[in-house]
């Protein structure tokens, strides 16, 4: 099983790597990186001393050396617009992402789940048919649209809820379900295809001939191992989560690193923009290697192969 | 005679497929019965429709599939038109079935003992350390060793052998009437199979269970079954006590059945089997299903079903030839 | 299961009769999802024809009509059908052009990510070995990177234009389509009619070509028309954050960021109508996308 982690670790690595190199590259290869560090409307003197100072003029294997132990270092550059360093402002605003993912996430399990056992159990019938419409639909609507509806409803003509800003559960509510929303979708496929695996197995007919009642055969031994790969799959969709929470965040202006994202874009900020997409990464990178490595702990083949 | 525990009169249980348009007929007009005690061996290739008889016994057919016609009686009451909770009672408590694969029929989620708990439980409202003794006595009867640890342990610590005795266990645990093994040692070791027939008839003999043992393995079918049924497309087309069969076999398809067995006094140099294929049973031929296959057809057999006919005591068989006797 | 009361007959009551000629014509296609082809159909023509079918510059503003709701309302007038935005451009003519843009953008993208994909899924499949191995690591790699982060990111370095948009989702995307045609080919490799070919002198160039592209052609128009909906979504989003297709085209996501800011004030014709767009798209899509997969795939067909 040592092995399995090392080569795990080792190809996250490389992932690192490659991120790290794809983005510096991208930017030397799409325009002049000085350009995007200098204030708009900077002078050609200006990019001169800035080139200088971060080293933009030396060959770009020496710059990307300089680069990776910037980050090492933990310094992902200093943002334009807030003026402090990149990497603490983005630290900063994790938090509220993550809380916005987590009821998201929790909101997506709360209605996917059981629609789609509902779907699994009574395949084919108009339970079902709803089931799947309502699949196709999370996949169709973009979520920052499904955003701007809900403002519509519940603000605008009702009133009931805020539209913007955070602080209260009431503001969280209307970016959670957005979110949310996707990946209630998904949730749903992947429970309802879980169970319909589970429930065509060998031991959920053993529990039919046992007698035993329908609501114990499905409650008991098919949920149980059905809900194995959802939650699988929802542990690895929270990281996506946070990343793609971007435009949620901008259409109720929630203070999260989605928002931070937008707000580099919009001012100009590179280095903010750099730092969120970085990170984004390693986050990602880091998520799926601890599922990985506990994997190799729950399923026996990999932990004795 | 004594009442039969059960008797099928010409069940059909019908697949419907691709929206209705596509119609199998898997059981088509099947009669037979079973005295209590008795062991019934129900033999035939793949696809001949063993399983879904016993499926529709216990009245668990996948959702494509639907009994259209005929009776199953019970000790006396029609399953057929029996509601889904009646069935559940039945199921487990009186009426139990072994599946092939024991690998696979128990769930790797939750310990053993859980797992043969649970038809106790519902069925006779067990509790607490009475249940667990019990447990611990089905698996001494199996003989399991050391009960006692066994129970707290899941199904992918143990070895094959001993999940499929585990799965016997929980099939008698309630004492049931009929039994039914549908090839119950297909997925087992050669050695471990011997073993585990003559645990099979220790339990019957114990019990006094009803078993019906399907399986395509004719050599198990002469050491355990007191009557056996021989089945074709859907179709019963000889039903007799085990030496009638293998001394007198009346239908052809049983006779090939039997040449194609190899031995060790056979002279042939190639191994025999039957010459083409069995029928698609969404377009089953015209008349005996057979009749592609057999050497003895008849003009008849290519346009008629034949009936069933009583050729000896408890020997039947559906076959034109049989027709003058 | 079932729990049926019995009539006498010993025929069960809802035992279905022998399907009517019709019936199994339908039952063979599947229930074709004609709506959402008929949808996708119009998109087509309104894109092609949007000169003609559009009764206003798309980019031109008549001020004197800034925020007029649809004709239905009050102060609607019949000029701008479905209302104009906030420099009085109409919403109607706006839809229908950016028609044009959503579907060059997803088309363009998806054959991008489609060629990418695919050429590395099969030759990743099919050469096996250290080749298999790098493209697996560059996928995996790939797909570590914050998809939409990414973009963003993208898009944000490059000039706002449409060409730019479609390459750079052809860039990110194109994982998925290597994954799933590198799994068709390996199965593929292992069948009798691949053998055949390579003791039959078969060189592996021709054999990649011949044998194996039209077996995974299927799999590869599932995937493209499943990733149309995809595309769309992301060009929209790309948009809507600023960075994808820029002013004045009237790309629909564009249309939605211009439309929040009259969006507390009650102007809902601008975010309703370009989503349901994008919606009915999208929609559409993935549904003719679903029934070709199951309609393609004969062992799915016969449940």
């Amino acid at each position: 099983m040592q092995r399995y982690i090392l080569r795990r670790i080792f190809y996250a690595l490389i992932s690192l790597v490659l991120l790290s190199i794809t983005i510096f590259c991208l930017v030397r290869v799409t325009g002049d990186p000085a350009v995007l560090m200098a204030e708009p409307g900077a002078k050609e003197a200006d990019l001169q001393i800035i080139r200088q100072e971060f080293g933009l003029d030396k060959p770009w294997p020496v710059q990307y050396v300089r680069f990776v132990a910037n980050l090492l270092q933990g310094d992902f550059g200093t943002s334009i617009y807030y003026r402090i360093p990149a990497f603490d402002l983005y630290v900063q605003r994790l938090p509220a992402s993550l809380l916005l993912a987590a009821v998201a996430m929790a909101i997506s399990l709360i209605l996917g789940i059981p629609v789609g056992v509902f779907s699994a159990v009574r395949l084919n019938t108009w339970i079902d048919n709803i089931g799947k419409l309502f699949a196709i639909l999370g996949l169709s609507l973009p979520s920052f649209w499904v955003g701007l509806i809900l403002i519509l409803v519940f603000s605008v003509s009702l009133g009931w809820l805020p539209s913007s800003g955070s602080g209260t559960f009431w503001h969280l509510l209307m970016p959670a379900f957005s979110l949310g929303w996707v990946f209630t979708a998904a949730h749903m496929r992947m429970t309802r295809s879980a169970m319909l695996e589970v429930l065509g197995s060998e031991y959920v007919k053993l529990a039919r001939i046992k007698g035993l009642p329908e609501k114990l055969v499905i409650g008991k031994h098919a949920f149980k191992n059905a809900i194995i790969p959802v939650l699988t799959l929802a542990g690895i969709n929270l990281v996506l989560m946070v990343n793609v929470a971007v435009v949620v965040e901008s259409v109720f202006a929630w203070p999260g690193i989605g928002r931070l994202l937008y707000e580099g874009i919009a001012f100009r900020d590179f280095p903010v923009v750099q730092t969120t997409v970085l990170l984004g990464g390693v986050m990602i990178v880091a998520v799926n290697l601890i599922v990985d490595i506990l994997y190799a702990y729950i399923d026996p083949r990999i932990r004795y192969g | 005679m004594a009442e039969p525990l059960l008797e099928l009169k010409d069940l059909q249980t019908y697949f419907f497929a691709a929206q209705g348009t596509r119609i199998v007929k898997a059981v088509d007009g099947v009669s037979l019965s079973l005295a209590p005690g008795e062991t019934l061996g129900i033999v035939g290739e793949s696809g001949s429709g063993k399983t879904v008889t016993s499926l529709s016994i216990l009245r668990l057919l996948p959702t494509a599939a639907r009994i259209v016609g005929g009776e199953i009686r019970f000790a006396g009451e029609n399953l057929v038109t029996k509601s889904e909770r009646e069935m559940q009672q039945l199921r487990g408590d009186q009426l139990t079935m072994i599946l092939q694969d024991p690998m696979m029929s128990l769930n790797p989620l939750f310990t053993i003992g859980e797992q043969i708990a649970e038809p106790l439980r519902e069925h006779r409202s067990m509790r607490g350390q009475g249940l667990v003794e019990r447990n611990k006595d089905l698996l001494r009867n199996v003989r399991i060793p050391s009960p006692e640890v066994r129970l707290k342990e899941y199904p992918h610590q143990m070895s094959g052998g001993m999940r499929q005795r585990i799965v016997g266990a929980i099939s008698i645990s309630c004492e049931p009437r009929l039994l039914i093994a549908d090839e119950p040692t297909t997925s087992l070791d050669v050695t471990i199979q011997a073993q585990y027939l003559r645990l099979l008839k220790d339990i019957q003999q114990r019990v006094g269970l009803a078993m019906i043992f399907i399986t395509h393995n004719i050599g198990i079918v002469a050491k355990m079954c007191d009557a056996v049924g021989v089945m074709y497309a859907g179709k019963l087309v000889e039903r007799a006590p085990v030496r009638a069969i293998f001394n007198q076999p009346a239908h052809p398809y049983t006779e090939a059945l039997l040449q194609a067995i190899p031995s060790l006094t056979d002279r042939r140099e190639r191994l025999w089997s039957i010459e083409g294929q069995p029928p698609d049973l969404a377009n089953p031929p015209a008349g005996c299903p057979f009749h592609p296959r057999c050497p003895k057809a008849e003009a008849r057999c290519h346009v008629e079903i034949p009936p069933e006919y009583h050729i000896d005591e408890n020997h039947y068989v559906r076959c034109w030839l049989w027709e003058k006797r | 299961m079932d729990s049926q009361v019995l009539a006498p007959s010993p025929i069960l009551p809802d035992q279905p009769a022998m399907p009517s000629r019709w019936q199994q014509i339908r039952a063979k296609l599947g229930a074709a999802p004609l709506i959402p082809l008929l949808i996708l159909i119009a998109l087509v023509l309104t894109a092609v024809f949007a000169d003609i079918l559009a009764p206003h510059d798309p980019t031109v503003g008549n001020l004197r009509y800034r925020y007029r709701p649809p004709v239905w309302l009050e102060r609607g007038t019949a000029d701008f059908i479905l209302g104009t935005d906030h420099i009085g451009r109409d919403v109607l003519s706006r839809l229908i052009y950016g028609s044009r843009i959503s579907l060059f953008v997803a088309v363009t993208a998806v054959l991008i990510a489609g060629s990418i994909g695919t050429a590395l899924g099969i030759l990743s499949g099919f050469r096996g070995g250290w080749i298999d191995q790098v493209v697996m690591r560059l996928t995996d790699a790939w797909l570590a990177l914050p998809a939409v982060s990414f973009a963003i990111l993208l898009a944000a370095l490059t000039k706002p234009s449409e060409w730019n948009v479609a390459i750079i989702l052809g860039v990110v995307y194109w994982t998925r389509y290597a994954r799933v045609i590198r799994g068709e080919v390996l199965s593929l490799k292992e069948r009798d009619f691949v053998r055949l070919a390579t003791v039959a002198g078969c060189t592996r160039a021709r054999m990649m070509w011949t044998h194996i592209m039209p077996n995974i052609a299927n799999s590869a128009i599932v995937l493209a028309t499943l990733q149309l909906g995809v595309a769309i979504i992301a060009e929209a989003t790309l948009s809507f954050l600023g960075v994808g297709v820029a002013p004045p085209k009237p790309a629909w996501g564009l249309m939605l960021a211009e439309g929040k800011a009259g969006l507390m004030a009650g102007y809902w014709w601008l975010s309703v109508f370009p989503g349901v767009c994008i919606m009915l798209i999208v929609l559409s899509a993935n549904l003719i996308g679903d029934w070709f997969r199951v309609w393609s795939d004969p062992q799915l067909r016969q449940l």
